[in-house]
């Protein structure tokens, strides 16, 4: 069946025999964050996780490309469906794992969850569960490091669905306006919640919703890690030497339902089943591979590398303790008091 | 002392700490060259140019939010709302962002921010923009909630507001921009959660905050005439609230009248009347009594408005009301 959304045909990215390493990096990284999600996914199941939990799965380009495209020093801030970027930043897959688990040893003390990772040291700044609200908060930072004539750069990530609020379009006007350095990255998975994107936006084409504030903005084919990369790397430049933001719509889909709790009954296997084969990890795999940059043996240690790691991650999380009742009340006031 | 407008008082603190720390800066409509719709921030953008005294859209959810997030990375912004009527188009940024935060993210961040916001009716402005919303935010664990009535406290108070490490909302009131009273020049910082005494009085506990606690002297002032000793209460600070000082004052005196412009129901006079009855109940000579604002979208029409807000007269009654007479 036909793909409903238009893929953008983009200049293939060539492959360069010197970026091996990077290269191995990145199926690594998009390898890691699909396994910890079924992972994650399986230990929802066994109870050991809770609350909403949504995953990144189908997304792991988007989210691995657009990491990439970012200095150590530079800022993320995300919505909820965040676990694979805080594992592309380089937190411990055993602390956020931890934190799933609601324990004492997670990126958050076990105070957060799923929806609410967050890691200051590698700059990213949270996950937030209310829909378009932390798109504010991007612009805050971008203002602070203006306000400081910093070089660092804000990417703010959210889903199609969130262009559809108020804050968004707040957001969007203050940047441009302010001249900020934000990448304001939209992961269009097609999908909110139940709603296909034409249901809840009059603008199908996300990126077109960015000219009402005069912003750059493209639409990626999500699926491509290089190519998202590579858009995210331009972005990025503009924001920091032109101080100006800019938009991207990386054109996705997610491959579960929304959160875990769902199961997805609103969409067809055949759209489903069209969108799987374009599975983000096994394309970049294969691309490695015809392109003789991945050796099948290369593929298979990191392949178990892999499992070791999530392996490794849930028993950490197994064997960390729960948070202490008797601190209840700690961290409600910077500085203590109620 | 230098004797200062509330307005004055105000601008000085802003003035003060703009010059101490470069991480302080202000946020909001109009409080560059239009100066603030009410004033607050003149003369600041000639100072400290349009970098630190920075004009906004009309887009409050989006320049809070903005606050929060440059809270969160270290400088210190001072946002101005026009009104607190207009905060509620804010009300996410700050009751899920910049309250939860900290605690949220295991102690990871911290959110230095300051809200100024005037409530308060009288000026005829109708429904829209007469309220008293200060309890909306004092409900919310993670917010730190100011109401101060004098011109000493509004400086004090908005001083130590600027410096504390967590969002705190500063709730200002239309009709003390004008009021008068000393102001203690340079360094004055008053802490925050602490009510203050503003008069002694031995026969009842009147308990108020913001514009209510001028209100309330003035009742005590008619109360004297007549004979009758009664102590106010300051609150200044609604979350941290400071039980202690009322109920010592409510234990010696017997009587409390509980005073609030806004409207009583789930108000601050409710949370206090629940304190005195758990805490001081065996000291009551009589039922606690509550003034508050009349339940009702506030009216345009001059008699009706006047009609809707607390006034001395309702004070002095239920002052009465606990002596047996009405
Ligand atoms: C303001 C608000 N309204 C509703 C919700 C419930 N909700 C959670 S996620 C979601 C869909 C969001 O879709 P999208 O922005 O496309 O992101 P995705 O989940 O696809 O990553 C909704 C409606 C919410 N969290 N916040």
């Amino acid at each position: 069946m036909e793909l409903k959304a238009r893929v953008p045909t983009h200049r293939e990215v060539a492959f360069r025999p010197e970026d091996r390493e990077e290269l191995h990096r990145l199926y690594h990284q998009m390898l890691l964050i699909r396994r910890f999600e079924e992972r994650v996914a399986e230990m929802y199941t066994r109870a050991r996780v809770g609350g909403y939990t949504h995953l990144n799965i189908g997304e792991e380009a988007t989210v691995v490309g657009s990491a990439a495209a970012l200095e150590p020093t530079d800022y993320l801030i995300n919505s909820y469906r965040e676990h694979g970027h805080v594992l592309a930043r380089g937190t411990d897959p055993g602390r956020v794992m931890a934190e799933l688990f609601g324990k004492e040893t997670g990126v958050v003390r076990g105070r957060g969850g799923s929806m609410h990772l967050f890691d200051l040291e590698r700059r990213f700044l949270g996950g937030y569960a209310i829909v378009g609200s932390h798109l504010p908060l991007a612009v805050g930072v971008a203002l602070a490091i203006d306000y400081r004539n910093g070089r660092e750069v804000v990417m703010c990530a959210f889903g199609e669905g969130a262009t559809n609020i108020g804050a968004f379009h707040e957001s969007m006007n203050l940047a441009k306006l302010w001249r900020l350095p934000i990448v304001f990255l939209c992961t269009n998975n097609q999908y909110a919640m139940g709603a296909a994107v034409h249901q809840d936006s009059a603008v199908v084409e996300i990126y077109r919703k960015a000219c009402a504030y005069d912003m750059r903005a493209q639409r990626v084919d999500g699926m491509d890690v290089l190519g998202v990369r590579e858009a995210c790397r331009e972005a990025v430049r503009i924001a920091r030497d032109e101080r100006q933001p800019s938009f991207i719509e990386a054109l996705s889909y997610r491959f579960r339902g929304h959160s875990m709790a769902d199961p997805a009954r609103y969409r067809t296997q055949e759209e489903v089943q069209a969108w799987v084969a374009r599975d983000p990890v096994v394309t970049f795999r294969r691309r490695l591979e015809e392109a003789d940059l991945i050796a099948a043996e290369e593929a298979e240690l990191l392949a178990d590398r892999v499992e070791r790691e999530v392996n490794a991650a849930i028993d950490f999380a197994e064997r960390s303790p729960d948070p202490d009742p008797v601190d209840l009340f700690a961290d409600v006031y910077a500085g203590g008091g109620d | 002392m230098p004797v200062l407008t509330y307005r004055e008082a105000l601008n000085q603190a802003l003035r003060e700490e703009l010059e101490r720390d470069p991480n302080v800066l202000l946020i909001g409509e109009d409080i560059g060259a239009f100066e603030g719709a009410y004033k607050v921030t003149a003369g600041l953008l000639s100072t400290f140019g349009p970098k630190r005294v920075r004009d906004t859209p009309i887009a409050e959810e989006g320049f809070v939010g903005a606050g929060v997030g440059a809270a969160m990375v270290g400088l210190r912004p001072v946002i101005e709302i026009m009104t607190i009527n207009f905060i509620l188009v804010a009300m996410d940024q700050i009751v899920n962002n910049a309250a939860k935060m900290h605690h949220m993210f295991g102690g990871a961040v911290s959110v230095p921010l300051v809200i100024r916001a005037p409530g308060g009716g009288g000026h005829q402005l109708a429904a829209q923009h007469s309220q008293s919303l200060e309890v909306w935010f004092a409900h919310v664990p993670g917010l730190k909630v100011l109401a101060p009535a004098t011109p000493a406290d509004a400086k004090g108070l908005l001083k130590t507001a600027i410096r504390d490490d967590n969002p705190v909302m500063f709730i200002e009131n239309l009709a003390l921009y004008n009021t008068r009273g000393e102001v203690p020049a340079g360094e004055h910082l008053v802490p925050i959660g602490r009510a203050d005494v503003k008069r002694a009085g031995r026969d009842v506990t009147i308990v108020a905050h913001s514009r209510m606690t001028l209100l309330a002297l003035e009742a005590a002032e008619r109360l004297a005439r007549d004979g009758i000793s009664a102590e106010v209460v300051d609150l200044r600070s609604l979350r941290p609230l400071d039980r202690a000082t009322v109920v010592a004052s409510v234990r010696r005196t017997n009587r409390a009248v509980l005073v609030e412009e806004g409207w009583p129901t789930f108000g601050v006079t409710a949370e206090l009347a629940a304190t005195i009855s758990s805490e001081a109940f065996d000291d009551l000579d009589a039922p606690v009594e509550r003034v508050g604002g009349a339940e009702v979208p506030m009216p345009y029409a001059k008699v009706l408005e006047r009609r809707a807000m607390p006034s001395v007269d309702d004070i002095v009654r239920a002052v009465y009301r606990t002596r047996g007479r009405a």
